[in-house]
This record gives C-alpha cells, sequence and structure tokens, in this order.
C-alpha cells in the first residue's frame, strides 16, 4: 500500500514559548523548530510497515514556509521515499490544509493517510476527520496500534472510557496517539542519504484552494496567572493548610 | 439562531460534560436541540430533556447505532444541519473525531475546545498546551464549536424540552467496531471528580501505583490520574493520563504526586483549584506551580498522608 503522511514544522516541544508583549501571537523567532511529535509518530508507523512489507511507497507532505523543508529532510532521514513541499508564508487553517491534502491525495492516490491526532501550536485537532470528510474515506482516530490485514485495517483507538478495536476498508484515515510508537532517533549516514532523495516543490496558490482564513485572531495572551503557592515542611502542615480549606477534604473518610 | 447540540452517553446514562455544553449554548444562541445517538435512549433522553435551555432533544435510535462510530454521528448531524447555525459538543474524544468532518461538510473551519465565550462570535481557546490563550472571531455564518466542558458550569435542570424521534435514520457507515476494552473500575471518573490523586513514572511500577496512589484516592474518593510517563509504562491504563493529550480536569483538588510539571502535563490540571505537589526535587516545575509544596520522599509522604486522613 501506498501511504501518505503530512507533516508539520511547529515550535519545537521542549520550548516554553511566550506571548509577545503586544499580544499579536507567540514568539516564534530564534526559537527551536521541529516536526510535530504525533507526525514523527505517524512517521515512524508508516516506516515500520514500510520495513515489514506492508507498505511499498512512503511519501511525506508538509505545508509552511521554504524551511518547513527542514522537517521533510528528517521525515526522509527517518525512512520515507519522497517529500512535497506545499509552500505558504500565511498562516494556513486546518479546513485549507485538509482542502490541499484532498488535491494532493487524487494525484498521488494513496490508500492510506496517515496523520497526527493534533499540531502542538494551533491544538486544533482536525485535519484528519476534514479530510476523511473532503474525501469521503472512513477514519479511525487516536490510533494506538494498526494492523494492515488485506485490504482493511484494524485499528485500536484511544476512546474516552477505555479503548475501542474498529475495522475499515481502505483507502483510509488514521490519526495516531502518543501510544503508537516511539520514533527512532535519525543517524548520521541516514541524513546524508535523505539529502538525496527527493523533494518537490509546489505552491500553495496553485492548488486553486480557497485559502483565506475564516477565523480572525483578534489577540494573544497568557494564561491567568495562578495565585502565589506555599511550602509546606510536613504531611501535617500539608493537611492543616487542605482542611482549612473549608469542605475540600469532603470525601474523605470519616 | 439555532443551536444543535451532540449529547454524550455512555449508553445508560447521559454525561455531564453534555449539561455543560448546554450551558455554553446558552452563551451563544436560544433554540437549542441536543443530538442523541444510539439504541435503548428511552431513559438517557428524558435525562437530556430537563436540561434547562433545551428546546428539543432529537432521538437518532436504532440497533445499529448501539454502536455508531463518530462517522456516522457526523453525517447524522450533516443530514439534519439545516434550521442550524451553530453545532456544538465536548472537546472529548468522541467531539474531536465527529466535528470537524461535519465542519468540513459544512465548509466551516471549526473552533476547537473553547473556553470562554466573549459574544455570539467570539470565544476564547488555549493554544500551545494552554501556554497562550487565543481570541478568536468567527466571520461565518454558520460554526461548528467544541467546548472544553471544565471551562462552563453544567445547565441547572428543570427544563421541559420536547422528545422528538429522527427518521429515517441513515445506514451506519464503513468503520465497524468490533471489541471494546472499557475501564470497569466503580472509581469516580477523572474528568468527573472533585479530587483527583495522581501518580508520575517516579512511582515505579504499577505495583507501588496501586500500593501508594490508589489508597490515597480511594480515602478521598478521588479519581486517580496519571502523567503520560507512567502511562507509557503501563502502569496505569491510557484513560488516566491527564494532559495536552490526555483528559482536561478542573477538580477542586489536585494531588500530584512525584510528577514533574511537564507542560504538557500542567495543561490538563492547571484549572484545578486547589494544587498539591509532593516531590522530591524542590526546582520541579509543580513545586512552583502548586498552592502547597511538600518536597519530600512520595514512597513516605503518600503513606503518611493516607493514613492520616
Ligand atoms: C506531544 C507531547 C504530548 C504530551 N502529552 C502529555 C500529556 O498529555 N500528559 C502528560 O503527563 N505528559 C505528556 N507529555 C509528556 C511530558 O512532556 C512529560 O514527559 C511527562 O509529563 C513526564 O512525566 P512525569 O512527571 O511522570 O516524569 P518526570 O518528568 O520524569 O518526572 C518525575 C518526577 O518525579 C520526581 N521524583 C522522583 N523520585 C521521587 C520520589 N521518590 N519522591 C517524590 N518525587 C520523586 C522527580 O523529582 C520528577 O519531578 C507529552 C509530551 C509530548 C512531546
Ligand atoms: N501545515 C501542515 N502541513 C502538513 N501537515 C499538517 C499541517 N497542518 C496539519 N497537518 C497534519 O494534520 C494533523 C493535525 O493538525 P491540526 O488539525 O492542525 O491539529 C497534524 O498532526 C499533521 O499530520
Amino acid at each position: 500500500m501506498k501511504i501518505l503522511v503530512p507533516v508539520k514544522r511547529v515550535v519545537d516541544h521542549k520550548v516554553n514559548v511566550r506571548v509577545r508583549a503586544d499580544g499579536s501571537g507567540v514568539e516564534t523567532g530564534n526559537v527551536k523548530m521541529s516536526m510535530n511529535p504525533f507526525d514523527e509518530i505517524a512517521v515512524e508507523e508508516a516506516v515500520r510497515m514500510r520495513e515489514a512489507g506492508t507498505c511499498d511507497e512512503l511519501v511525506v507532505v508538509s505545508i509552511g514556509p521554504k524551511q518547513a523543508e527542514d522537517t521533510l529532510r528528517t521525515a526522509l532521514a527517518l525512512g520515507a521515499d519522497k517529500a512535497i513541499l506545499i509552500e505558504s508564508d500565511e498562516r494556513v487553517e486546518p479546513l485549507a490544509v485538509a482542502k490541499l491534502l484532498k488535491e494532493l491525495a487524487a494525484r498521488e492516490a494513496p490508500d492510506l493517510v496517515l496523520l497526527g491526532k493534533q499540531a502542538i501550536d494551533d491544538d486544533a485537532a482536525q485535519t484528519g476527520p476534514m479530510l476523511s470528510a473532503l474525501l469521503d474515506w472512513p477514519i479511525s482516530s487516536f490510533a494506538a496500534k494498526i494492523e494492515a490485514k488485506d485490504d482493511a485495517l484494524e485499528v485500536i483507538e484511544e476512546a474516552d472510557n477505555g479503548r475501542e478495536v474498529v475495522t475499515l476498508p481502505l483507502p483510509a484515515i488514521v490519526t495516531v496517539d502518543l501510544q503508537l510508537n516511539q520514533p527512532r532517533n535519525v543517524s548520521l549516514p541516514s541524513v546524508i542519504k535523505a539529502k538525496q532523495k527527493p523533494l518537490e516543490r509546489l505552491a500553495a496558490a496553485d492548488f486553486g484552494v480557497d485559502l483565506a482564513p475564516r477565523l480572525e485572531i483578534l489577540a494573544t495572551r497568557a494564561p491567568d496567572p495562578r495565585p502565589e503557592g506555599k511550602r509546606v515542611g510536613s504531611v501535617d502542615e500539608l493537611l492543616a493548610a487542605l482542611r482549612s480549606h473549608a469542605g475540600l477534604l469532603e470525601g474523605e473518610a470519616r | 439562531m439555532s443551536v444543535l447540540v451532540l449529547g454524550h452517553h455512555n449508553g445508560s446514562a447521559l454525561s455531564p460534560a453534555t449539561a455543560s455544553v448546554v450551558a455554553a449554548a446558552r452563551k451563544i444562541g436560544a433554540d437549542i436541540d441536543v443530538l442523541l445517538v444510539g439504541h435503548n435512549l428511552t431513559s438517557i433522553a428524558s435525562e437530556a430533556a430537563q436540561l434547562a435551555g433545551a428546546r428539543k432533544v432529537l432521538l437518532a435510535e436504532s440497533a445499529d447505532l448501539a454502536e455508531a462510530r463518530a462517522t456516522d454521528i457526523s453525517d447524522i448531524m450533516f443530514a439534519i444541519a439545516d434550521p442550524y447555525s451553530t453545532f456544538l459538543s465536548a472537546a472529548n474524544a468522541l467531539g474531536k473525531s465527529a466535528m470537524p468532518r461535519l465542519a468540513a461538510k459544512l465548509d466551516v473551519q471549526q473552533i476547537t475546545e473553547i473556553t470562554a465565550i466573549l459574544g455570539p462570535d467570539t470565544f476564547e481557546r488555549p493554544i500551545y498546551a494552554g501556554n497562550a490563550i487565543e481570541t478568536v472571531k468567527t466571520g461565518q455564518i454558520r460554526n461548528v464549536i467544541t467546548v472544553r466542558t471544565t471551562s462552563f458550569e453544567a445547565a441547572a435542570k428543570g427544563g421541559e424540552a420536547v422528545i422528538e424521534h429522527l427518521s429515517p435514520l441513515p445506514s451506519t457507515g464503513a468503520v465497524k467496531l468490533l471489541r471494546t476494552e472499557r475501564d470497569e473500575s466503580d472509581r469516580p471518573k477523572l474528568d468527573e471528580a472533585r479530587i483527583v490523586v495522581s501518580g508520575g513514572v517516579s512511582l515505579g511500577s504499577a505495583a507501588e501505583f496501586e500500593r501508594l496512589v490508589y489508597p490515597l484516592a480511594d480515602k478521598l474518593s478521588a479519581a486517580v490520574g496519571a502523567s503520560r510517563a507512567a502511562v507509557d509504562e503501563g502502569f496505569v491504563p491510557n484513560e488516566c493520563q491527564v494532559g495536552q493529550t490526555g483528559k482536561v480536569v478542573a477538580p477542586e483538588l489536585y494531588i500530584a504526586c512525584g510528577i514533574s510539571g511537564a507542560i504538557q502535563h500542567v495543561a490538563g490540571m492547571r484549572g484545578a483549584k486547589v494544587i498539591v505537589a509532593i516531590n522530591s526535587d524542590p526546582e520541579a516545575p509543580i513545586v512552583k506551580l502548586a498552592d502547597y509544596a511538600l518536597v519530600a520522599d512520595l514512597f513516605e509522604a503518600v503513606p503518611e498522608l493516607t493514613e492520616k486522613l
């Protein structure tokens, strides 16, 4: 099967993001950028399927500025065969991302599109389900395990209350959760090899998709600060402090 | 502006999240209808009909729909979408997979996990794991919105909504449920509990979690939570995970035992009224965040606390 994995370039998950003083957004200048962690897991899963022989071609795609090429090179180093950059310097909302991916799916004809369950910058968690609606393909969300079975997939999903095991026919969309796998480290030889792999550049504007944002971001602020905390020196002191809040320990055994 | 709310239930009872979504709906528009999808919904429907502010409870009820997937639910919502301008759901796993599908079918850019409603078209929502709060304004005529339920008081009882059966029902789609692995414990649910006791990877094993965290939780009638690292190690099931990619909780009291307080964890518990940290490292971020921080070895402090309660 052919797998398409969309990967987003985001502020690295270890960075402590700061809101700009003028409220115009978060500081992204001079900040380490990386592949969205969930997308790394999606790439890893596809690479494992490639290694196991269930996948015969793995294409990665990123929508973003020119620098997203770095993210794509990382995916190539992880084991992807081919990368596509759909270049845009503007903010592209999940609906527009899904529309671009729909066009790309028509061209690349993947059997499976594996996406992260959410991007850790906008925390939108929309693109996978949106793409499934636009393509009219079935979707399994929050995959913790994926097994290929002939023309179908069996997926263990993280649900609201426990896990659910589902089956869905290909072509399909799956969004991945952290539990799915532990991505490998990129080795130096594979980074060098990745430089030889094909990376195609397309312009988002050429897709005939309406890219104009539908939502206006009026302001961005830091979260409300929590009140100053207190250090307690012992379990007794902690208990006294908690009991000073009327009713707080209501569940406490009498 | 009429609003369609996706009602959540577990097959036997209405989920409390639904009441919070209805409360949020009342801040956006009037004429609020609640959709329930499933099988044998009679008692769940009468619960929903009592939510203050609900006009109608719409039932999509059939044996097939007992195991309705998110895809089926978004298809049903789309089929009845015409009269509505706003579509709301809790931002739980079901809402997160069904609502964006509906949004895409309606050609609407969804607004995810709002935490405040500043006006009928203006909302606040966390981004970057809650490290920033964005104010968004929609210019769309129709909107699809998911709600962080802990940010909204539940709608009161006392409503008298009309219960209506939908027909014809669409057939269910291509995704089939094979089996479920449910958490059958009778402990309070993480997203409903007044008190949450959470453990981190430093507990070292499922057995130590069982020995230390559960007794403290049971004494407080609390739900058990965990960090991602503890879940990854298999100490507790995944549904115990609190954080950016787990559950968002806002209990009266949150006790974090041996959890460092990584931003992704804090994203899920920052809204607790009182935060207690028990951690051996005075520099751990959770110690700085907590209302009461006890710098101590959890293997001593937790049993002592349990005993003295
Ligand atoms: C995309 C992404 C999403 C994530 N989502 C989540 C999420 O939803 N939820 C989540 O929790 N994490 C999430 N994480 C992981 C997160 O970054 C942290 O790795 C994780 O929360 C750490 O778990 P921990 O606090 O148990 O472990 P550690 O960070 O290793 O902390 C262990 C703590 O225990 C303390 N300790 C050790 N021994 C003792 C002792 N004897 N007594 C008392 N204290 C002791 C240490 O001082 C330390 O503070 C995510 C990460 C990524 C990249
Ligand atoms: N700009 C983008 N480029 C490539 N993939 C993306 C982009 N935005 C979102 N995605 C994919 O969609 C998933 C969910 O993103 P989101 O809906 O923004 O939370 C991500 O994990 C990626 O797999």
